[in-house]
């Protein structure tokens, strides 16, 4: 009997370990990058407000792309509600239901919003965070806006952790300002590692601007899309960032792969 | 009086009774008539403006019957089938009962209906509408579908003084409002659009159709006039001589068409009304003796009858999936707004909420004026719905919770701005998935897993353009890979490619044949990752292959 109920208790604590969100008002969602899990003390913190800013325009995408990882790693399965404003799809491309499930999503469980300008956008993250089935909000704006202020960014870390639904604001063609938010990432691509064979896994150069309970820091950070999870690049800054530092004969000799 | 254009001469379009009375004829040339008065007062008639005020009027009728169609393009039919019983007595409520001190204190008002001048009147109703009609009075044909031997003689007799004293009390409240209207009640609509107009009052009792339109003139039929002048060649001057006739004989001169019509009007042919607005499957509403203008009150109406519409639809084991909010505002005025649901509901505190989002986000907003004296609640579309506990299914729950939102944001926005991806079975990158309203989407099993590779870097990207952008690209080898483009005014070292991934366009769907893509997963020396493609096989379809960037990876 005695085994038995030791057995069970040590799956018990196996299942804890393997999902730590289950319980608690302050989950955290390890992203499975250990510098990064330790700066954050364990993960991202469920159930508050998020920043992602495009490191410079061009990398537009790449914040996107790290704002649905994270998304991803809070939501654990439930739905995502990704709200996007009209203009930042026209000038950085939409949302494609495709790249979603190639990155790990299930397009079947993400709600699209189109929001024709920020304040409809702000008023469906409103409407979003009260919402209990979600378990994540992107919100994509565009640009600089009076209505995205200090202000907001308190009124967006309340509802969340109202409703426990993680806020994940992703900026584009924007810089940053005051805000309350939890964490502020600040995201640029990255080159794919130089000898990789099976280039084109999505890496971001990630830098933790901004940690209300911890440090910040800076690392590269690969996103695994069959495991959910981000991990260490293998190879850090090596030979990929000579590449760029070499003349254009030589760079357009690299490897290519056809077919 | 109106003139219009009518075969390059200017013709009378319509007359009132004053002109009548002075020999003024429709369809008289404007010419002919001024030799004769010379002062005459024309005006060019504005037919839009007449279907308007004519939709105007149905709307107002909503209040008595939900089935409300234009007969013609100067009639109205109501389906009242059901509703004369309220009427009949005194005791009993009557709908619009009070609305007819509000319209009594204006009709000292000299602006309602007494001249033509109806830009200056202020409500909605008010151009003369007697002077649209030759005839004079807007004919107003009501049916109910009563078949004979439903009743006994005695509550028959009851029935025929009800529905006596409605349309009495119809024409009445038009005239309060500066109509002038005449109504007859018929068991079909071409019987009853018959008598309106030609012999205004009457109402047959049921079985009677035949024997009540039979004395009418053949003009009361509505046909072509072509059909007219050869029936009265024929001699045939009422419609009873010509039911007389055979059928076949009929057909043969007139067409299978007018004996269906003829049928119809007699009373031996189904003729159902296409009402403007679909047949609610159940509807409540509240009449107030005070009008209500105060937002507060609306919301709080609005909730009491959605929870009484939610006890009915509950009997039946279903739930609304499209409700209607019609306000009729004191002055004649009707708006109707409408909202949906992802699922069937009857909580009446959702629906009030939905329609408290879908109030605050009109872009012309609901104005209550004077105040609205009714106020209904129409489940217009419904879905089974049976009752169960709340689950403790987390997903059910989940679930619950997220068609809420999506409703919510429906209502405030508009359907089109909430939506779902199904995919589609195509292999062009911009087709393959489709976003549509959540609120119509069906979440099916669809085969979103298949799509993927595990273990492999994404090959599709995750931001696509909807229009792919131009590229100007320079390449080694001209079907080669690119080795540096110019997108968006900057030039990007391609420091790795692979390709090409060859996508031909679906030719048994486009007429013209559309170039095939060769694409091409880039990525350059900032580490950026794109999707470009180059339009058209090189040397096989062109020479000088255009290209473009379709997308970029994360």
């Amino acid at each position: 009997m005695a085994t038995i109920m030791g057995a069970r208790l040590g799956k018990i604590e196996r299942l804890r370990a393997f999902l730590p969100l289950s319980e608690g008002e302050h989950r955290l969602a390890p992203l499975g990058h250990a510098p990064a899990d330790a700066a954050l003390g364990g993960g991202i913190a469920c159930g508050a407000l998020h920043e992602v800013f495009a490191g410079e325009p061009g990398h537009e995408a790449a914040a996107t792309g790290f704002a649905l990882a994270l998304a991803l790693r809070v939501a654990q399965g439930k739905s995502l509600f990704w709200i996007r404003q009209d203009f930042a799809a026209l000038e950085a491309g939409d949302i494609s239901a495709t790249g979603l499930l190639e990155l790990g999503a299930d397009p079947a469980r993400v709600l699209l919003f189109r929001a024709a300008h920020v304040e409809d956008a702000l008023r469906a993250a409103g409407e979003g965070l009260a919402s209990r089935g979600l378990g994540a909000l992107v919100l994509e704006t565009y640009g600089e806006s009076k209505l995205l202020d200090l202000s907001l960014s308190r009124r967006l870390t309340l509802a969340a952790a109202r409703h426990s639904v993680t806020a994940i604001h992703l900026r584009t063609h924007a810089t940053p300002s005051n805000s309350a938010a939890e964490t502020r990432w600040i995201v640029r691509a990255r080159a794919s590692p130089f000898n990789e064979e099976n280039w084109g896994t999505p890496v971001f150069d990630a830098s933790l601007a901004r940690n209300r309970h911890g440090a910040t820091g800076q690392w590269v950070m690969e996103w695994n899309a069959d495991d959910g999870a981000f991990r260490e690049t293998a190879h850090l800054k090596p030979v990929a960032a000579a590449a760029f530092d070499r003349p254009a004969a030589t760079a357009m000799g690299a490897k290519r792969r056809c077919g | 009086m109106l003139i219009a254009k009518v075969e390059s001469a200017m013709r009378l379009a319509a007359v009132d009774m004053n002109a009548a009375r002075q020999g003024l004829r429709l369809g008289m040339a404007l010419a002919d008539a001024r030799a004769m008065i010379p002062m005459l007062a024309v005006h060019d008639a504005d037919g839009h403006a007449d279907t308007r005020l004519l939709g105007h009027i149905a709307d107002w009728c909503e209040r008595y019957s939900p089935l409300v169609a234009l007969d013609g393009n100067d009639g109205l039919l109501l389906d009242v089938t059901g509703v004369a019983h309220l009427f009949g007595n005194n005791n009993t409520v009557i709908p619009g009962e009070h609305e007819r001190e509000s319209v009594r204190a204006r009709e000292g008002d000299p602006g309602v209906g007494e001249n033509r001048d109806g830009a200056e009147v202020p409500h909605a109703l008010s151009s003369p509408a007697r002077m649209r009609h030759p005839l004079g009075p807007l004919p107003l044909a009501l049916l109910t579908q009563r078949s004979a031997g439903d009743d006994s003689v005695s509550l028959q007799q009851q029935q025929l003084h009800h529905e006596a004293s409605m349309l009495q009390h119809v024409c009445r409240a038009f005239s309060a409002q500066g109509f002038a209207a005449q109504g007859a009640i018929a068991r079909t609509a071409a019987a009853a659009s018959a008598l309106a107009r030609f012999a205004p009052g009457t109402i047959v009792a049921p079985g009677n159709d035949a024997k009540a339109v039979a004395p009418l003139p053949v003009a009361a039929l509505a046909v072509d006039p072509l059909i007219q002048h050869g029936l009265r060649r024929a001699g045939l001057k009422t419609i009873g001589s010509v039911a007389a006739r055979g059928r076949g004989e009929l057909a043969a001169r007139f067409g299978r068409g007018f004996v269906d019509l003829l049928d119809r009007t007699l009373g031996r042919a189904a003729n159902p009304i296409s009402p403007r607005n679909p047949m609610p499957d159940c509807m409540v509403e509240r009449r107030f003796a005070e009008p209500i203008t105060t937002d507060d009150m609306i919301a709080e109406i609005l909730f009491a009858l959605a929870a009484s519409l939610g006890e009915i639809l509950e009997t039946r084991g279903t739930g609304a999936r499209m409700l209607a909010a019609s306000f009729f505002r004191v002055d004649g005025k009707m708006r109707r707004i409408e909202i949906e649901t992802a699922q069937p509901t009857r909580d009446a505190a959702m629906v009030a909420r939905l329609f408290h989002e879908r109030l605050a986000a009109l872009a012309d907003p609901l104005d209550s004026g004077f105040g609205f004296d009714v106020i209904r609640l129409s489940a217009v579309r419904t879905g089974p719905l049976h009752s169960h506990a709340t689950s403790f299914d987390s997903n059910e729950n989940e679930r619950q919770e997220i068609d809420f939102l999506i409703d919510r944001l429906a209502a405030r926005f508009g359907r089109t701005r909430i939506l779902r991806f199904h995919p589609q079975d195509t292999h062009i990158p911009e087709a393959a998935t489709v976003a549509l309203p959540a609120q119509y989407s069906i979440t099916a099993k669809t085969s979103w897993k298949r799509a993927r590779v595990s273990g492999e870097a994404p090959r599709r990207p995750l931001r696509l353009f909807a229009k792919p952008e131009s590229a100007r690209v320079i390449a080694e080898v001209p079907d080669g890979p690119p080795a540096r483009f110019r997108w968006r005014r900057v030039w990007h070292q391609v420091t790795r490619a692979e390709g090409p991934e060859r996508i031909a366009m679906e030719w048994w769907r486009t007429d013209q044949g559309q170039p095939t893509r060769d694409y091409f997963r880039v990525e350059d020396e900032k580490g950026r990752r794109f999707w470009l493609y180059r339009d058209g096989i090189y040397n096989r379809e062109t020479i000088d292959p255009q290209w473009f960037v379709h997308g970029v990876f994360a």
